[in-house]
């Protein structure tokens, strides 16, 4: 897979240097991207799933390290110099954010952003620009764009913004968009069409979408694989079908089990119990131990390596033998 | 439940004065919440949903007078809570209480917990000696699931979720009778979410408490209500109980929230049937004539802009109301 | 920050100390070696100040006749040399400092009253009471300054005492708005609904949680004062309105060792060091303060 992979991450972590002592953000990553693909990274906050992807893009703050591989249609993008990684970046390889307020530059006209890309990237004429912008605008379903185009971010609402967004991220037809919790700030009917946009843009334009996010549900809808992060790792991976049919992970079935279900009202939910841990002090032994059901003792003295659980594409960092699909425990 | 209610809004109307630009322009009203009416039992969880800016939190912080109302009533208990001075409302308040979304702006940077959740004390029951304070916050911390170690540090040292029962216990200390509970577990992860549910849950049960429970997702309101009431503008669009609002969701408004829902489950995610809306979200300042979800409802119509539809039964036998010219 | 609230299995009930903001901003500016060393140096001339009779066998309104004007000497212990009537420099350097250091202290903490409560309670009630207020504050800003000074002194005659209300009269104006503006925002908070909500009243909202929470921008402000009060008392002390002959202040020897500059240099240039120092130190303590209280913006 590694060979026509679009990008191939292979052992990334990101450390970070506070006055109060070396943060683990990201603990040896692998990932393989093949192009069209749509890849979930579902975690909680300070799961190290936004610092992953912000290292690829070489926007971590100064005081972070990164190190392994990250290899982008070839290109090694750890260590690649600001000026190279500036032309990948925003040409083939595009990220669109949480906040779609705080995104956009409040004093410059929408037409303005959207086309400064095209100038800087493609060396296009501003009229050019502008035609290609207003197409950009249309591609995101804005209604009235003509109109739209010489507004300011403020006359946009939270949705619309996200789509001039998206629009600037597509300007110039990315292989691989990366997504960092492109719906969490807006209503959920907006959120439906946000994801439905992406979906639709997905199979058209034939470009890869790495999707991060918190929300189980918006994985299920749009992504083939999904890799559920806990503490900088991967805890598991697999096809989107098998992974919420047959979760292997105690994290994973506890995730699932947390969230109230349409179907079921009333009596208590499946906690998992605890707090998410300290990235200062990880510990020995499986990072989950301390919340797992499921813990034994090689769990508090051996970490679990990513292995094969059942299915070929299917991986857990877990030493229990497994779960059937009705819960059971496996040894 | 046949008694009295516990808590009945009376066509409640919280209207904020927006300046206008020009020098002379008088300010123009905002209706943050527009005539709502509804009544809370003893014991009972009604969910309120609706997007940001539908006057959700407005509603809730009207009910417990933090900001001034514009017409209605609301009656706790027997009592007009919209008819009392300031003076006259601050011994109300021990029965009536608030959780906040944002549990570390909730908390008092410079305060220790444990003086956190004394503050209701130290006002209502002044008689309490500091042992006797201390014991009782002791027993409250216990009981929200934090231990009583953590009764001398201060809100930054906790995380969200533990944030979160500090909160809690605050609210839950002079046992008051309602909570309204604003959005409660919006700002916590997942895995932390369940936890503050169950333990919601668990003090109700105990307690007798009722519950406002605030929230824009739609999935964790159908989990903990008994009725669900959804807001649109500040008005009610529908009403019922949150089985029938399940199996068959009558007002357009709700039945997109419903589809908006994700669900975590790729094949029912996939087949299930989507109700897309426009995501132009009227101004709330300048609402649309009618009926105010008109400019975004699928089956608008000549009259629904003409006509604003009333709040009724429109057939339904359950107690179930809905604001729809064409319900379902 | 995660696993700080969490209990480790098996302790004790014996509750966990918690540390405080206050305390996590002691540590930070304890680390700040710019603020450490002003602050020893500051504390080094406010402990002469007050140790001045020891230190010197001299009185400060003692005349030497025999040696007027005489450069820094180990001889008879003028160790800064004597002024232009024979008195021991060192000394008057300290008693001016201790003057000066009393009026930045006293004006600074009259101001800190006033202009706290009147900013808090400004920015807390709002509405109408704000506005009134604030326009109070903006006419006795509109006042100029020294006028006001030379008025109140020509009036009253001159007081040692009249001067720190002078200057602190005129320095709380400034104080009133930093506070107001931080009223204005820690008003939006949700713990203060939450307080509201537990039934405290408007008195003991501002007592116990609007004041501590500003107090971190206020001490800042405080640092600031200081030496704007010094520099403040050393301005009409040059122009003749200040301290009276024998005692003095910085400004007054500076006054004095200006005029004789030229031939007499350490009689500008001790005076001027001592102030220098110490308004450089209260410059860079607050500094410190600022970045230790909200490292955030550092």
């Amino acid at each position: 897979m590694t060979g026509d992979a679009l990008l191939s991450v292979r052992d990334l972590s990101v450390r970070f240097e506070t006055p109060d002592g070396t943060v683990n953000a990201v603990n040896g990553i692998g990932l393989d991207v093949a192009p069209g693909e749509c890849v979930g990274i579902v975690g909680e906050s300070g799961s190290g799933k936004s610092q992953t992807f912000l290292a690829l893009m070489g926007l971590i703050a100064s005081n972070g390290t990164v190190t392994g591989s990250a290899r982008f249609q070839g290109t090694e993008l750890v260590g690649l110099p600001p000026r190279r990684l500036n032309q990948i970046r925003g040409a083939k390889m595009a990220m669109i954010f949480q906040d779609p307020m705080t995104s956009l530059t409040p004093h410059m006209r929408v037409c303005q952003q959207l086309s400064e890309v095209l100038v800087r990237h493609r060396g296009l004429s501003h009229d050019e620009a502008r035609a290609k912008a207003l197409a950009a605008l249309d591609q995101v379903r804005i209604p009235d764009a003509k109109n739209r185009l010489d507004q300011y971010p403020h006359e946009f609402s939270g949705g619309m913004r996200q789509r001039v967004m998206i629009a600037i991220a597509l300007l110039c037809e990315p292989a691989l968009l990366i997504a960092d919790e492109p719906t969490t700030a807006l209503d959920v009917t907006v959120q439906a069409q946000i994801l439905d946009l992406l979906g639709d843009l997905r199979r058209r334009m034939g470009m890869a979408i790495i999707l991060i996010t918190h929300d189980l549900g918006i994985v299920a809808g749009l992504c083939d694989r999904v890799n559920v992060m806990y503490a900088g790792a991967f805890c598991e991976t697999a096809p989107v079908g098998p992974l919420f049919r047959a979760p292997q992970h105690p994290y994973t079935r506890g995730l699932l089990s947390s969230v109230p279900r349409p179907d079921q009202r009333g009596g208590a939910l499946t906690a998992i119990a605890g707090q998410p841990p300290n990235l200062q002090m990880l510990p020995p032994g499986c990072p989950f131990a301390p919340r797992c059901a499921y813990r034994f003792d090689r769990c508090d003295t051996e970490r679990p390596l990513l292995r094969e659980a059942g299915a070929p594409a299917h991986l857990k960092s877990c030493h229990l033998g497994g779960f059937t699909e009705s819960g059971a425990v496996l040894p | 439940m046949s008694e009295a209610p516990l808590l009945i809004v009376d066509d409640l109307k919280v209207h904020f004065p927006v300046p206008q630009p020009g020098l002379f322009s008088a300010p123009r009203p905002l209706k943050a919440v527009d005539g709502v009416s509804f009544t809370l039992a003893s014991g009972e969880t009604l969910g309120v949903v609706g997007e940001s800016g539908c006057g959700k939190s407005t509603l809730g912080r009207a009910i417990l007078r933090l900001i001034p109302t514009t017409a209605g009533r609301a009656i706790f208990a027997g009592e007009e809570l919209t008819a009392l001075s300031e003076a006259q409302m601050r011994p109300r308040r021990r029965d009536l209480q608030i959780i906040f979304q944002d549990p570390l702006a909730s908390l008092d940077p410079r305060m220790t917990v444990g003086d956190i959740i004394a503050e209701p004390l130290q006002s209502f029951l002044p008689e309490l000696d500091a042992a006797q304070r201390r014991a009782k916050v002791s027993a409250m911390m216990n009981r929200v699931g934090l231990s009583p170690q953590m009764i001398s540090r201060y809100p930054h040292e906790f995380s969200g979720g533990q944030a979160q029962r500090i909160g809690i216990a605050r609210a839950m200390i002079l046992e008051p009778k309602l909570i309204v509970c604003d959005e409660p577990v919006s700002a916590l992860d997942v895995s932390i979410r369940a936890q503050i549910l169950n333990l919601l849950s668990d003090l109700q049960r105990d307690f007798g408490l009722s519950l406002l429970f605030i929230s824009h997702d739609l999935a964790v309101v159908r989990h903990v209500s008994h009725r669900v009431l959804v807001l649109y503008l500040g008005k009610i669009m529908e009403l019922a109980e949150t089985e029938t609002l399940n199996r068959r969701p009558r007002h357009p408004y709700t039945r997109a929230l419903l589809s908006a829902a994700p669900i975590p489950d790729p094949s029912l995610e996939r087949d299930k049937e989507r109700l897309m809306i426009g995501d132009d979200l009227p101004s709330p300042l300048d609402p649309p004539s009618g009926c105010v979800f008109r400019t975004r409802c699928p089956k608008a119509a000549e009259k629904c802009a003409h006509e604003v539809p009333a709040l009724a039964a429109r057939g339904a036998e359950d107690g179930s109301v809905v604001a729809c010219h064409f319900p379902d | 920050m995660s696993l700080a609230g969490q209990a480790a299995p098996g302790d004790a009930l014996e509750p966990i100390k918690g540390r405080s903001l206050w305390d996590d901003a002691r540590r930070r500016l304890f680390a700040n070696r710019a603020a450490v060393a002003s602050m020893i140096a500051l504390g080094t001339i406010a402990l002469m100040a007050l140790l001045a009779d020891v230190l010197s066998p001299h009185a400060y309104y003692d005349i030497d006749y025999d040696r007027i004007a005489i450069p820094p000497t180990f001889d008879e212990q003028h160790w800064f040399g004597t002024d232009a009537n024979g008195r021991d420099l060192f000394v008057r350097v300290l008693y001016g400092a201790r003057v000066s250091l009393a009026v930045g202290i006293v004006a600074t903490v009259v101001s800190l009253i006033i202009g706290v409560l009147w900013g808090a309670v400004a920015g807390f009630v709002g509405g109408r009471v704000d506005a009134i207020m604030m326009r109070i504050v903006d006419v006795l800003y509109s006042l100029p300054f020294i006028f006001f000074v030379i008025i109140l002194m020509v009036v009253f005659d001159r007081n040692f005492i009249l001067m720190f209300v002078a200057i602190g009269a005129v320095e709380w104006l400034t104080m009133a708005r930093i506070v107001r503006g931080q009223t204005l925002s820690i008003r939006q908070k949700e713990f203060i609904e939450a307080a509201r909500a537990a039934g405290v009243g408007t008195f003991t909202m501002i007592r116990r949680h609007v004041i501590p929470n500003l107090l971190g921008p206020v001490v800042v402000y405080v640092t600031l004062t200081i030496p704007a009060v010094i520099l403040a008392e050393s301005f009409l002390s040059f122009l003749g309105l200040g301290i009276q002959e024998p005692l003095t202040s910085w400004g007054v020897l500076i006054s004095e060792g200006a005029n004789e500059m030229e031939t007499k240099p350490w009689m500008l240039f001790f005076p001027a060091l001592f102030m220098a120092v110490t308004l450089f130190s209260l410059n860079f303590i607050g500094d410190g303060l600022r970045d230790a209280l909200d490292p955030k913006d550092r």
